[in-house]
């Protein structure tokens, strides 16, 4: 056991609880005096709960559901820990309970130092204020001190590169300058332990190097961080332990190539079963409040279809419900193969400017051609908007037959012959 | 080293809350200045509509109460002077009890992605009702100066009814607020209140109108002894302060904001999860 003055945060059996209601399904036969009754009960109930300043649950039947349970874990001072895991699983609500958000329901933490979190980037930007105005006011928002964001104006600005627009609205921001501005505040923050919550994804690809290089350079200052990510690239590249969440229980901490290996290979169980036209499971929605609701899967020619010849394109319907707060979402994909490589990977924003209005909530994602081997592969689905949003993790599987691009009579599978088919030939030289 | 340590444990409540409120003053500040530079922007006359505002009502009540019902005023004052004496503290009060009311669910993101006392949002919505507030005080002083009406040394006890008039929109305020977080409901009594509250309150007439036996219950409004504060500062003698009604309104501004605290701290935790 090491020198226990050097753990900064101490999490005990921590817990978080929420109490949803049901409306049970009333007998089709019921007297109105029945009704009236239960209606003033009711009615009673919810007077009492107002005043005595209690939250009011809908519906007549409670259930609990443990968002988080015994989780316990130490951090010391100067670690940098990624925390995996499904949608669902409780990361976010880890954070929100370190970050003091939300009030845990069971357990204690004990944290030395000052915390700063960032769950999405530009949280509090106005739209009507100049650029120059949300910086002082993103910073303060964040915990940054007048003098603090003054003295690191300009650093502030160079970052995000926007130092022509400073005096113009941030509305009229195109939504890569926006999202630069935003994350350059948020990488300026300088407290001894940062949670960070999926937001390095956002902006263009330079831009998110950018972001994971400042992200290095905080963990080599020393300072402490919890960072939440579906990207296991940037986690093994950022973090030395990860903390794998499913379920709202730890599953396993620890180094973290071991524990990203292993949360990977649970994840391609859910391999076997294809099908056509899928629906979120409602237990992966909880919480969300915009989020892919069901995908289809097609062929160009407008038919249903799982499996793909080789080079052939394929095309996903999305659908998406709930409501997004304000502005503008981005939407992605990552194709996995069987034997859980990332194969590819497309994104509306970053990568075409493409970004959605709220209002649009049908897309077609047009993918092909599919110049990959024999196989099975997987689809996951992600929005964002300021930070993730959502991801859909497996929501849909095809696989490829036929990849016979050189006339053999046989195919080219993956699991012998790698991903993708890259054009070649072979000549003789003199 | 001296290093801060915070627990965080379910129903812990922080001893040290005011002095966090304090160490917060900057966010405050920063979210009120927000308030008020937002507030008009994209407006044609811009702030012009804090003075509009309670001028074309000041001139309607005139009319309608001192005109045509033939209402008396507070002793020689002008009727004109006397209703918007009580026009300034009651806009005061209604713009910053509905502005605090929808404070917490106009700053959702805020609450549910960044920690800090939460009662930072709704007080700091008081200070814009306040700004309007100042900026309407001209057209008090064009009236006065109209009239020629000089002040006495009442006028100098103006801001302690001023503070009162704050105090008693803050509690209500803050409960209202807290509530809305679960129950949008209250986002439609607040207009309501607001509109009723304009007609049982003295502004567009005197509250000695009112019969002698029923000016203690109709005491029970807390704006009457605002009101009859601001008319008493403003118009001096005139307007004589009714004492046992007064001290009611103080009982009653002193309740509300208790209530309004206590609620609102023992709401704070969920808002997070609520909103």
């Amino acid at each position: 056991m090491g020198d226990t003055s050097d753990i900064v945060i101490k999490a005990e059996n921590l817990g978080k609880k929420y109490t949803i209601g049901h409306q049970t399904e009333r007998g089709r036969y019921i007297a109105l005096r029945d009704v009236l009754m239960q209606n003033a009960r009711n009615l009673w109930h919810k007077t009492k709960d107002l005043i005595q300043a209690k939250p009011i649950i809908p519906g007549n039947e409670q259930e609990e559901v443990w968002a988080l349970k015994d989780v316990s874990f130490e951090i010391r001072r100067g670690e940098v820990v990624g925390i995996i895991g499904r949608n669902g699983a409780g990361k976010t609500t880890l954070l929100k309970i370190l970050s003091r958000i939300t009030e845990p329901s069971a357990g204690r933490v004990t944290i030395k130092g000052r915390v700063a979190s960032l769950l999405e980037v530009g949280t509090g930007f106005h739209p009507e204020l100049t650029g120059r105005e949300n910086i002082y006011l993103n910073g303060a928002i964040l915990g940054m001190t007048r003098t603090e964001i003054k003295r690191k104006f300009d650093e502030i600005v160079a970052f995000a590169e926007v130092e022509k627009f400073l005096d113009t609205p941030v509305k009229r921001y195109s939504s890569g300058m926006y999202v630069r501005l935003a994350f350059a505040v948020a990488a300026h923050l300088e407290p001894e332990i940062l949670l960070v919550d999926e937001v390095l994804a956002v902006g263009d690809i330079a831009f998110q190097k950018k972001c994971l290089g400042k992200m290095e350079g905080v963990a080599e200052e020393g300072r402490t961080v919890i960072f939440v990510s579906h990207n296991m690239g940037a986690i093994r590249k950022l973090c030395r332990s990860a903390i794998w969440l499913d379920d709202s229980r730890i599953v396993k901490k620890g180094a973290t190539l071991e524990v990203t290996k292993e949360y990977e290979a649970s994840q391609t169980k859910c391999f076997d079963n294809f099908s056509y036209a899928i629906e979120r499971n409602s237990e992966d929605i909880n919480n969300l409040s915009f989020y892919f609701s069901r995908v289809k899967i097609l062929n160009t020619k407008g038919e249903l279809s799982v499996a793909f010849k080789y080079a052939e394109k394929l095309v996903l319907i999305v659908d998406l419900a709930g409501e997004l707060m304000g502005g503008v979402y981005s939407a992605e994909f990552y194709i996995h193969n069987d034997l859980d490589q990332l194969v590819s990977v497309g994104a509306s924003g970053p990568y075409h400017g493409k970004y959605f209005s709220k209002d649009v909530t049908k897309l077609k994602i047009e993918i092909g051609p599919l110049y990959i081997t024999s196989g099975k592969y997987r689809i996951s689905l992600s929005l964002m908007a300021g930070s993730r949003i959502d991801t859909w993790e497996n929501a849909i599987a095809f696989t490829i037959t036929e990849c016979q691009p050189y006339a053999t009579s046989w195919e080219i599978p993956t699991y012998r012959e790698g991903v993708c088919v890259l054009q070649h030939c072979f000549c003789e030289m003199e | 080293m001296q290093e801060q340590v915070l627990i965080i444990e379910p129903g812990r409540t922080e001893k040290n809350y005011w002095a966090d409120l304090w160490r917060y003053r900057e966010l405050f500040l920063i979210l009120a200045w927000r308030d008020i530079s937002v507030r008009y922007k994209q407006t044609i006359i811009g702030v012009a509509w804090a003075i509009l505002r309670p001028f074309l009502t000041m001139v309607v009540f005139t009319i309608i109460f001192g005109r045509v019902a033939k209402l008396p005023s507070d002793g020689d004052a002008p009727y004109a002077l006397m209703v918007f004496a009580a026009m300034l503290p009651w806009s005061l009060f209604s713009l910053a009890l509905s502005e605090a009311s929808n404070s917490l669910i106009t700053n959702v993101n805020l609450v549910s992605k960044v920690y800090f006392p939460r009662m930072i949002v709704p007080i700091a919505t008081i200070v814009t009702a306040f700004v309007d507030f100042l900026v309407s005080f001209v057209i008090l002083l064009g009236l006065m100066t109209y009239y020629q009406f000089a002040p006495g040394w009442n006028m100098l006890l103006l801001p302690l009814f001023i503070l009162m008039a704050l105090l008693a929109s803050l509690g209500p305020g803050l409960w209202i607020t807290a509530l809305n977080v679960k129950y949008r409901d209250f986002r439609y009594v607040i207009p309501f209140v607001v509109q009723f509250g304009l007609y049982i309150s003295p502004v567009g007439f005197s509250s000695n109108v009112i019969p002698e036996k029923w000016r203690l219950l109709y005491s029970l409004n807390p704006m009457v002894g605002v009101i009859d504060g601001f008319r008493w500062c403003i118009l001096g003698s005139e307007s004589p302060i009714y004492w046992p009604g007064f001290t009611l309104t103080l009982a009653i501004v002193a309740f509300f904001l208790w209530l309004g605290i206590t609620r609102f701290r023992k709401m704070e935790k969920t808002f997070a999860d609520l909103i």
